[in-house]
Formats: structure tokens, sequence, C-alpha cells
């Protein structure tokens, strides 16, 4: 039984949560639905702790599904670049489901609850397929299985507030065009090889690198990730989705869908494109390196004005992201470990800022940043969550934020861009500010005494209070991210699919 | 006796306890107060002990977390940070006595956050003195700049929301921007971030570059309050008293002030900073700032505006000591901040003492009141002279130290800028104190006063809990004067570890 666990480890963390997602719909009960689907999730998270374990020293593990070899076949390959994405996706997954339980009580009809776990569990699956896959065609299939999902997902945000709707429409259109121009840059790219393994690919693209059409199917194939990743001028779905969207699904797309998508453009960057030099970098450093600049500074200056304080995160998440696409375009070891280490990072720290959020607006009915005056006293352990978490965001010391800043730093140093370094530390400045505001009104502000508020019940709080207790953990023990991210750095910047070694898994090949 | 470690651990877990304490118990007043007051006082024995053992000789360090080669959270003792920790643990004890009785004497509201913020910013600044490499430093002068935002706010009105704001602003804002550069960088050319006698950074690096990290570790550590970066501690003057008196006359300053010394002793080596030349201009800013300040404090009305110049001028002697590049005024600036912490917090303590007795903010107000409140002003006046540098009070020597270091360097315009300084203390001081004697008292508020009632009647004092802890840092002042040379004798060896480096090597 081990055996067989271990052998077919990387299928089974996509096909688990895949099943449990029309067991959810055919029991059509709301508790047998989240158990359901908090055991598979938990059986994901479990098989990637194993998987991540198996890679940490640079292997790679390759799994030719149903036996058959690629590139005929289609290949789920591991290495500690994309075992670490997974680590992430189903982590926050794990802790946002019983989070979303008692949350959902309030936003979404109670008919449409199995609806909800079906739609979280689909949207899961998709997200970890896209990470694990070898095959670029593949991750186009998971991503439209996440996205479609995702799209219902926000729009069940309709019981509280009918913009989740328009939210949804305009998500859908723009993830639309994002996922068409993703499969025409395949399609370009098959045209010129003939092959959508992306070991083979890897391999056959070095020499007809010059070729228009590869170029043409990169450029496509970043803009198509790019809308996903919500890089600057393509972030306008992403404040609307996150913001009428309920709370759990906020969290978990806050805290994995973007990264996912960067994840995505990483590995066609590197491992497909091998683009240390040329073309490709060119394009990272006058196309996106500047576009990351711009997110950083004016999506933070965006955020300050918003009095919606989810509109607000939505807004630092688009400047948060300019900071990991400011890693990859350093193109040097610290630069792409300083992304991974702030994705990581990142996901824990906005994914638990959402939580605090969440809470309040499952007590008080709102998001809105005036009738949260004097709610430090009344809700002590959720303001002190945002408190905590705030203080992530800007990048204080002994928080996680403060290691994937330093990351970076290092790495626009060790490049010798010093301005990029100021650029960096300038960017947190903002985020004080638009912190800080938060904190004023919680804390500063006279409450409303007509309206007695309780504290969040417990079920919202511990999801809460694991993640702001492991942004802490991390911020002082940052070897457990660094570690990972370097050495997932150090794979991808040779290029191509190598590791120390590559282990097959599975049935015996045909 | 405890084991070394052990102790200089525990000076760190004290003031958690009390933060902790302070937390649990929001509604007994008198536990939390009389906790915190016990815990205050076993903190200065655990720091004694510390001192024991490093006057023993025995090296005290303590590696509590290593990320990667030369980036770790590690605590060390040496003199320099030893005496700032016996200057911040001593003073709590006074302190916190005076925020007891000003809390309770000027009804103030949310007691419990108020001690609690006070103890976490002690442990921040335990932290920072035992330190032993810039990246817990950061660590710990972040900490300390996030615990002391609630006591500034502490009024809650938007005078106290603007002022913490503009408090938050600058030290956050210059602490991130350069002084987070700084570290980063200094990490990428070092290799490391433990402070090293002689400097951590290599000597060849080119001046240039020196001068410009300088620069960023100079405008970087905020809470130094060089100009132009020197507007958070005015501002921070909306806090209640005992928070300016501890936090921004000794414990954030101080940290400052101290983290420029750190820097210049052991990031760059002072021999480093003299034989490149980096930081001169640092000495003309520093000594921009001494003057400039104390113009701008001699236009001030309100006490504590008029004392917060004041602090910025002499925190500047500091910032100049180091800017000397000499083995003297390092010394001499290290003497500063043990000397400066006792006279500016009892004139603080002097100020909130008048406010809690009458009321009364503005120094225009305040003729006559020495005859009704002589130990306040008793105190202020010795604590004024202190500031001078009129012996015999504690303030002389360092000053004097900080002259004989210029003129050691040639400096002659610096022993003028010097000398005109000290004058101008007296210009903004002594009136105060004056005029709180011999002018006839003036305004409402104060009880009809004949010359021939008898002594005991005419006083009108705040409570003794105000009264009594200004009384004793104005001893202080006086006793310092005459054990100087300990200190001094103390603080040799950071000067004296360059010289047998470049020896040996």
């Amino acid at each position: 039984m081990l055996s067989f666990v271990s052998a077919h480890s990387p299928l089974l963390a996509i096909v688990i949560p895949l099943i449990s997602a029309p067991l959810c719909m055919l029991f059509g009960n709301r508790t047998v639905a989240f158990t359901i689907s908090t055991l598979a999730v938990a059986a994901s998270f479990a098989l990637s702790i194993y998987l991540l374990w198996w890679v940490k020293d640079g292997t790679v593990l390759s799994y030719h599904i149903g036996g058959w070899a690629p590139p005929l076949g289609i290949e789920y390959r591991v290495d500690t670049a994309n075992a670490f994405v997974l680590l992430i996706v189903s982590a926050m997954g794990l802790l946002t489901l019983p989070y979303a339980r008692t949350s959902i009580t309030d936003e979404i009809d109670e008919n449409h609850h199995t609806l909800f776990y079906a739609c979280y569990m689909l949207c899961f699956t998709g997200l970890m397929g896209v990470t694990i896959t070898g095959d670029a065609f593949n991750v186009f299939v998971f991503l439209e299985i996440s996205s479609l999902s995702t799209y219902v997902l926000v729009a069940l945000g309709a019981k509280k507030d009918k913009r989740a709707l328009s939210a949804a429409y305009d998500y859908l259109v723009l993830g639309t065009i994002g996922a068409t121009f993703f499969v025409i840059g395949l399609g370009f790219i098959y045209m010129a090889t003939g092959t959508l393994n992306m070991v083979d690919l890897s391999q056959r693209l070095p020499a007809i690198s010059d070729s228009r059409t590869v170029r043409a199917g990169f450029a496509l194939i970043v803009i198509g990730m790019g809308l996903k990743v919500a890089v600057y001028p393509l972030h306008r779905w992403l404040p609307g989705a996150y913001t009428y969207s309920p709370s759990a699904v906020s969290v978990f797309l806050a805290s994995t869908a973007t990264k996912v998508a960067l994840y995505v453009i990483i590995r066609f960057m590197f491992s497909v494109y091998s683009a240390r030099f040329g073309f490709e970098a060119v394009t990272f450093q006058y196309v996106i390196l500047p576009l990351a600049l711009v997110a950083m500074f004016g999506a933070s200056f965006v955020a300050v004005y918003q009095i919606n304080l989810k509109r607000m995160l939505a807004y630092s998440s688009v400047s948060q992201i300019g900071y990991m696409l400011l890693g990859l375009s350093l193109l040097n070891v610290e630069g792409v470990s300083g992304a991974f280490v702030h994705m990581f990072n990142h996901a824990m720290t906005k994914g638990a800022l959402f939580m605090a959020v969440g809470a309040i607006v499952f007590r008080t009915g709102s998001a809105m940043l005036p009738n949260m005056a004097g709610l430090g006293k009344q809700m002590p352990w959720t303001s002190a969550a945002i408190v905590i978490g705030g203080l992530s965001l800007i990048g204080v010391p002994s928080s996680a934020g403060f290691v994937s800043k330093w990351v970076l730093m290092s790495a626009a140093f060790e490049r010798d861009w010093w301005l990029i370094a100021f650029l960096i530390v300038g960017s947190s400045l903002i985020a004080v500010v638009y912190v800080w505001r938060v904190i004023e009104v919680l804390y500063l502000q006279q409450p409303n005494k007509d309206v007695v508020v309780k504290e969040a019940p417990l079920s919202l709080l511990v999801p809460t209070w694991i993640l702001i207790i492991t942004t802490l953990w991390f911020g002082l023990h940052a070897d457990f991210a660094i570690g990972f991210a370097t050495t997932a750095a150090e794979n991808l910047i040779q290029g191509g699919f190598g590791g120390k070694e590559v282990i097959i898994l599975g049935v015996e090949s045909r | 006796m405890m084991e070394p470690t052990v102790a200089l651990l525990t000076t760190m877990a004290l003031p958690l306890a009390a933060f902790v304490l302070c937390l649990l118990t929001p509604n007994h007043h008198n536990i939390r107060d009389g906790g915190t007051f016990i815990i205050s006082i076993l903190l200065l024995g655990c720091v004694l002990n510390v001192l024991s053992h490093f006057n023993a000789g025995t090296s005290i360090e303590y590696e509590a977390l290593a990320f990667q080669p030369g980036l770790s959270i590690a605590f060390s003792v040496e003199p320099l940070g030893m005496v700032f920790a016996l200057v911040a643990s001593s003073l709590w004890i006074a302190t916190h006595v005076y925020g007891i009785g000003y809390m309770r004497g000027n009804k103030e509201q949310k007691h419990a956050r108020f001690f609690a913020c006070f103890a976490f910013a002690i442990f921040a600044t335990i932290g920072i003195a035992f330190s032993a490499n810039l990246l817990t430093l950061f660590l710990f002068y972040e900490l300390l700049t996030i615990s002391t935002y609630p006591l500034v706010a502490h009024k809650e009105n938007d005078a106290a929301k603007k002022g913490a704001r503009t408090y938050l602003g600058i030290l956050m804002g210059t602490s991130i921007v350069f002084l987070l550069t700084a570290v980063v960088w200094s990490y990428s050319i070092a290799g490391t971030l433990d402070f090293k006698p002689g400097g951590m950074l290599p000597t060849t690096l080119n001046p240039m570059f020196t001068a410009v990290l300088l620069a960023l570790f100079a405008f970087g550590i905020g809470k130094a309050a060089l100009m132009p970066f020197h507007r958070w501690l005015p501002a921070a003057m909306v806090a209640p008293t005992p928070v300016s008196a501890l936090l921004h006359a000794v414990a954030v300053v101080k940290a400052g002030v101290f983290s420029m010394l750190k820097v210049g002793v052991y990031v760059f080596g002072i021999d480093n900073l003299a034989s490149t030349g980096a930081s001169q201009w640092l000495m003309w800013l520093a000594a921009f700032s001494i003057l400039a300040a104390s113009i701008i404090a001699m236009a001030q009305d309100n006490l504590k505006r008029r004392l917060a110049y004041s602090t910025i001028s002499q925190l500047s002697y500091i910032t100049f000591g180091v800017a000397l590049a000499t083995s003297m005024g390092a010394i001499g600036g290290g003497l500063h901040i043990v000397t400066h912490a006792f006279g500016k917090i009892t004139l603080f303590m002097c100020a909130g003492a008048i406010y809690v007795a009458t009321h009364k903010t503005n120094i225009s107000e305040m003729r006559g009141l020495g005859k009704t409140m002589p130990f306040t002003f008793i105190a202020f006046g010795i604590g004024s002279l202190s500031i001078i540098g009129l012996p015999p009070f504690a303030g002389s020597w360092s000053k004097w130290m900080l002259l004989v270091a210029a003129a050691d360097t040639g400096q002659i315009i610096m022993i003028g800028v010097l000398m005109v300084s000290s004058i101008l203390n007296v210009a903004y001081l002594i009136p105060i104190f004056a005029r709180g004697f011999f002018s006839p008292a003036t305004g409402t508020g104060s009880k009809a006063v004949n010359a021939d009632m008898p002594w005991r009647e005419k006083l009108m004092e705040a409570p003794l809990l105000v009264v009594l802890p200004p009384c004793l840092t104005a001893i202080g002042c006086i006793v310092l004067f005459f054990y100087a040379d300990t200190i001094v004798d103390f603080l040799n060896p950071i000067a004296l570890a360059p010289s047998l480096e470049t020896n040996n090597g």
C-alpha cells in the first residue's frame, strides 16, 4: 500500500481532490461535502509535504501517467520549485476550508453550500494540476478547470453584494482572453517544435530560438499568464474579484491563484525557454521590470485611498506581485529565490489578513473602513491579527515580509542595482501608510456605542492565528523558505529540466 | 549569581514578563503597578549581575537563531551596551514610580496599555543594548518604534494622532529606506553583520562608498534626530510626560545615538573613519544640528517642546563625537549618553510635575512657581546645570571630553561651536529656573502666598510619587560627576581594541 502511494504520489495529489468534487455534489449534504473536501485536501497536503521532502535536494521526479512515456504521454514532473508551490497551495487550501465552513453560512445561500465545496475542490485541483504537470497543454487544461470554477466561486458572493456578479463577469472575460493568449502561444511553439512536453520543448527550442514564431509564442504566453498573475496594467479584474467574492474565496484566491500563474511564467521562462540571456531576458529587463516597479508604487498608492478594506488588500496584492516580478526580472539566483520566498511569505500574510477582514465582515457585515472604528477593543484578537499581518506587509523585522524584502534587496545589491534596492524599500513606505490608516481606525477612533460587536467565533480565529503565528515563525526561521527557494532557483537558472537525478515513477512503461 | 548567559537572557525576559503582567491585569491597578515595580528592580539587579560577570572577564554571548552564515539573532555584552543597559534599567525604576504618580494624579486613561507598552519598549531597549550584530540591532530598533507608537498616541485626540503619525512616519520611514538599505548593503559587502572591534567592513572599501554608507546609517538611524530628520521628537511631545521622560530623553533617542556609536566603532571602525575622512561631512552636519536646535529651542514657549529641541541639540553632541573619529570622541559620546540621560530625564520629570500640580505647559506662565514648588525647581536647576556642563554636575565631563577631542583633531571651528552651544544652553535653560524663583507669581490657579506663611503651607508640590523621582535623578547628576572616571575606564576598551587589532595584524 505504502509503496503504491509512494509510487503514485504525484498523481494522487491531483486525483484525490478531483474525485472529491463530484462526490460533494453527489451527496448533496454540506456536512458530508465539508468532510470529504477536508479529507481530500488534507491528503493532498500530506502528499505535497512528502514530495517536497523527496525533492528538496534537487532530485526530479517524473511520473508517466498510465505508463505512457513522454512525449506521447502526459508527464507530471516534480522538482523543488513546483513542490514548494504545491505546498503553498495545499497548505492554504487546507487552512481555508474550516474557515470557509463558518464564513459561508453568512455569505452563501444554504442550498448552494455543496456547490461551493465542489467548485472549491475543482479550483484547488486546477491549481495543483497547473503546478505539477510537465505538459504544456495540460497546463492549459488545468488552468481552465481552476478558472471556470473560480468564476462561479466569485459569483457566489452575490447574495451579499450584487456587484459580485459583474466582478465575476469581468474576471470571466479577462480570464478567457488570458487563457486564449496562452493557448495561442502554445500553438505557436507547437507549430515550431511539434511537441508539447516541456522537457522536449526545452531541448528543441534553443536551436530555433531566433525564429519569430517562437518569440511570438513566448510573448503570447507571458501576456496570457500575465493576465492571470495580474501584472500591473492587466490587473483590472483582481480588485473586483477579491472584494466581492465570499471571504473564504478571497483568502484562497489571494494566497494561491496569482502565485500559481506566476509559477507558470517562471517555468516557461527558465525551464522551457532557458531565458538567461537573449530575447526573453531582454523582455524581462525592459518590459516586466518597469511594470513591476509601476505596480509596486502605483498599486500601493491606489491602496492608500481605498475605504473598502478588502479592496485595499487587493491593490496591495497587485503591488506585492510587483515584488515577485521584480525578483524574476533580476535574472539571478537570489532574485528568483526572492520571488519564491515572497510567494510563500505573501501567501501566509495576505491569507491571514483576508481571514481577519472576513471575520470582521462576519460580525459587522461590512468591510468598509469607517464602520470599523474602535473595533480594536471589541474584537481584540482579530484586530491584533490585522496589526501583525500589516506589519508583515510593511516588512518589519521578525515578520515573514521582512525575509522576502531582505532576499530581494540582497539580489538587487548582488547585481549592483542600487536604485532598485532603494525602490524596494521606498515602496514599503507606502505600505506603512495604508496599513497605519487601518490601525488608527481600529485603535484610535471611538467605537460606535450603540452597536455591540462580539469577537469572531473560534472557527474563524483559529485559522487566522495559525497563519499569523506561521508568519512570525517563518519570519525568524527564514532558513526554511530560503533553503527550498534557493535550491529551486539554482535549478531554474541553469535552464532546462535537469536536476540531481531523475527518478521515474508510476507503472512500467508500455 | 546566575550563569552569565542565563543572566543575559533574563534581562530581556523580565521586561517581557512585565509586559504580559500588564496585559493580564487591566483592572487591578495595584497588582500591576506594584508587580512591574518589583520587576524593574529585579531587572536592575540582573543587569548588575551581568556587569559583575563582565567585569570578571567572562565573555557573554548567546545566539538565538541563525538563518545563514553571518546572519543571526545573537546577543553579546560589550562596554557600550553594558553602560546603555545600566542607564535604561536604572532609570526605568525612577520613571515607573513617576509614571504611577503621573498617570493617577493626572487621571489618564488605559493604564494597562500604557504600562504594557512601556515595559515592551524597555525590552526592546535592552535588546538593542545587547545586540551582537546589525540584524539584531535593526530588529529591536523597529520593535522599539512600534511599541512606543501607542504611547505617543496615548491621548487618542487629534493632536496625539497627528503627533504619533509624524513620529511613526519619520522613524519608520528613515529606518526602512536608509537603515535597512545600509544594513543589506553592508552585508553584501562584508558577508557578515557581526559587530567587530575595529570595524566589520573591510578597510579596503572605497572612501566614497564609505561616506555614502555612513550617510545611509546616519540618516537611517532617525532616532538620533540628526537634522533634517528631527521633526518626530517635538511631535512626540504630545505623549504623557513619563513617556517623554524615559523614552524620548533616554530610551528611544539614546537607542539612536547608541546605534550611531556602535556603527562608528564596530561597523566602520574609528581608525577607518579617521583615515578615509569619510565622516567629515557628518561632523559639520552634527555641528549645524547642535547650533540650530539650540536656537530653535530658545524660541519655544512650551516647556516640553523647548526640552525636545534641547534634546536634539544634545544628541548631536554624541553624533559629533562619533564623527570626530577619535577614541576620545567616541568615549566622550558614550559618556554623554549617560550624563545627558540623567540630566534630561530630570528636566522632563520636573516639567511633568509642574503640569500635574498646576496644569501649566508654557514657560511664560511659570513665573514665580519656584516658591510654591521648590523641590521641583531645584531639581530642574540641577538638571539644567548638568546639561549646560558646569561642574560639579555630570554633564561637565562629557562636554569636556568632546571639547578635548575636538581640540586634538585641530578643529578650531568645532571648539567654537561647542562653546557657543553651551552659552545657548544657558540662555534657554537658566531663565526657566531663575524666573521660577525670582519673578513674582503671575496668572491664575496658584494660591495666594504670603511672605509670612510657614514654608510648609506655601508648598503646592505635585504628589510625592511625582516629585521624588526627579529629585533622585538630580542627585544622580551630582553623584555621577564624581564617578565619571569609572565609566570612562569602563568604556576605554572600545577605543583600545582597534589599535590592538592593527598592532597584531
